[in-house]
């Protein structure tokens, strides 16, 4: 699948990946991320997420095809492509016996920026670590390693931002500070590019959302169009007396009866000028059908990415 | 070229020298005196001049080689191995900086830590043995030479080894011996002739030659012959280290 956009910021095209093993980790990705989105790579594990991000950060070879940040070839002209890349791993690796401070430090001048203790400073603050400058990192807890990590890779002021499953095993508080955050970078103008098994945070940030599966890349798609394409709605019915079946003039609705008869539940596309809802009601009152209640509900992304994934796989086998 | 980034490196893995200085100074300076005074005052003042050389000095440039080895190869490996371990590589494999740049950082700071331990245990003989240095710049050039490459080769054992015990094993079981079979406690004009020929494979004769030339003047092999090789091995780890990088060995999957 191509997406091509007209100024991306990353840009990939006929990504392989095979490892030593034989394993196929990634086949045939293409991929445009735009410049200030804040985009979600949603998939199983080992769907080849982290290997995708591996590759595009310099960390993983690709076995064929090429990718680009911010115009610059990653591997021909690496030092000015990596130079725009900021990467929070979804381990918590850091150097335990270093302070936060010294680390940060280390990061920014490693990515060839010189010395800004005002920036660094900034960073800490932003991120609630400015008490915490001259604590070892060994001392830290998890939550506040994983800041650490993101401090580490805003230490050099990227233009992209790789979060590799950043709200793993953090605390509540720590997730809505870290999408406070991360909404703040994209108004400064910062691409993000997040995996996340959280579902509702995607579907709550993000601009667009790919979905990999098996190491192939099968939606890409703006979060809201793909809510509305492949999301459905539906309306439940609660009987007054419950059913033991659906009339056969009902049986061509698209209408589930639950086990104990008691709902009778509807599903529909909202985006249709005819719902067919009006058509409903009037079956049911010709056939006598009284409801004492009823509501509607949508397809969270969460739905959609099990059905698309159930899809894939079904394609596959 | 990344000045910033070679710098960062630098200054962190010297820093790690620091916050370890019991591990990294005081236990190879300790070690070193003691075979001073074993050797050089206890045995050495039982035993005869060697070349005109008294033994207790004859033996200060094989102790400081032993140690400037030793240390050069765990300074470097521990230096890239860490990193390895502790899964903290990934911000030096996403870094836009060269193979070269990273060598310089880790190998110029592994060296430099051995040429501040070399010193200083010539500093420390001094308080035990008195000795001359016929060519000053010619001690410090072998010193320079001999902690860049053997660092340079502990890169490399750093960049191999997957484990603690591959970290030890080639050190232990390969370097020392070869240093203590290398002429540090003896010249090898004193071995029958056989064992002459069989010790010119060992590459630290010709370290611990052409450093002991620059005190006394006096040399196991041709001096030449001692910078060639050792220029030589220089080659050889630089050359393995471009080609680990640019293949990825042990660092990119």
């Amino acid at each position: 699948m191509t997406l091509a956009t007209p100024n991306p910021i990353v840009c990939l095209r006929g990504i392989d990946k095979t490892y030593a093993s034989g394993f196929l980790a990634l086949k045939n990705v293409n991929l445009d991320i735009n410049r200030g989105e804040i985009f979600a790579l949603l998939g199983p594990n080992g769907a080849g997420k982290t290997t995708l991000i591996n590759i595009i950060c310099g960390i993983t070879n690709a076995s064929s095809g090429t990718v680009s940040a911010d115009g610059h070839d990653t591997v021909r002209d690496y030092r000015a492509a990596r130079a725009t890349i900021g990467l929070v791993p979804q381990e918590l690796h850091t150097d335990a016996f270093e302070s936060v401070w010294t680390t940060i430090k280390f990061s920014r001048g490693l990515f060839g920026k010189a010395p800004d203790a005002a920036y660094l400073e900034k960073v800490l603050r932003d991120l609630s670590l400015w008490d915490k400058r001259n604590a070892k990192i060994m001392t830290l807890s998890g939550g506040m390693k994983r800041r650490v990590l993101i401090a580490k890779a805003l230490a050099h002021e990227p233009k992209i931002l790789f979060l590799d499953e950043p709200s793993a095993g953090v605390d509540v508080e720590l997730r809505h500070d870290m999408w406070r955050m991360v909404r703040e970078l994209r108004v400064q103008g910062t691409t993000i590019i997040l995996t996340t098994h959280y579902i509702e945070e995607a579907e709550d940030m993000a601009d667009r959302i790919g979905v990999i599966s098996k190491g192939e890349l099968i939606v890409v798609e703006d979060k809201d169009a793909l809510m509305r394409k492949l999301g459905k709605k539906q309306l439940s019915l609660t009987l007054r007396h419950p059913m033991t079946n659906i009339p056969a003039e009902l049986s061509e609705k698209s209408l589930e009866l639950s086990e104990d008869g008691q709902t009778l539940v509807y599903t529909f596309d909202s985006q249709k000028e005819e719902t067919g809802i009006a058509d409903l009601l009037r079956l049911m009152s010709k056939h006598g059908i009284e409801f004492k209640d009823l509501r509607s509900s949508e397809s969270s992304l969460e739905d959609i990415f099990v059905s698309l994934i159930h899809q894939s796989n079904t394609v596959n086998s | 070229m990344n000045i910033h980034g070679i710098l960062a490196i630098y200054r962190f893995e010297m820093a790690r020298t620091f916050r370890t200085v019991a591990q990294s100074v005081a236990a190879p300076v300790l070690t070193t005196s003691l075979y001073f005074i074993v050797f050089g005052k206890a045995i050495g003042s039982r035993m005869g001049d060697i070349n005109g050389v008294s033994y207790g000095a004859f033996i200060i440039p094989g102790l400081v080689m032993l140690s400037l080895l030793n240390e050069s190869i765990s300074n470097a490996s521990f230096g890239i191995f860490m990193p390895k371990w502790a899964g903290t590589i990934y911000e030096l494999l996403s870094a836009p900086i060269s193979w070269g740049e990273a060598v310089i950082g880790y190998v110029g700071a592994a060296a430099t830590k051995s040429v501040m331990l070399g010193l200083l245990i010539l500093a420390t003989a001094r308080m035990f043995v008195p000795y001359e240095v016929a060519h000053p710049f010619w001690m410090f050039a072998f010193l320079l030479l001999t902690a860049v490459t053997f660092s340079l080769f502990g890169f490399i054992i750093g960049l191999w080894a997957d484990n603690f015990q591959k970290l030890q094993v080639i050190p232990m079981l390969i370097v020392t011996p070869l240093t203590f079979l290398g002429g540090a406690f003896y010249s090898i004009n004193m071995l029958p002739p056989l064992w002459q020929k069989v010790t010119l494979f060992n590459p630290v004769v010709y370290l611990i030659s052409g450093f002991r030339w620059s005190f006394y003047g006096i040399a196991d092999v041709n001096i030449a012959v001692s910078i060639g090789m050792t220029l030589g091995f220089l080659v050889a780890c630089l050359t393995f280290v471009w080609w680990a990088f640019k293949t990825g060995y042990k660092l990119r999957t």
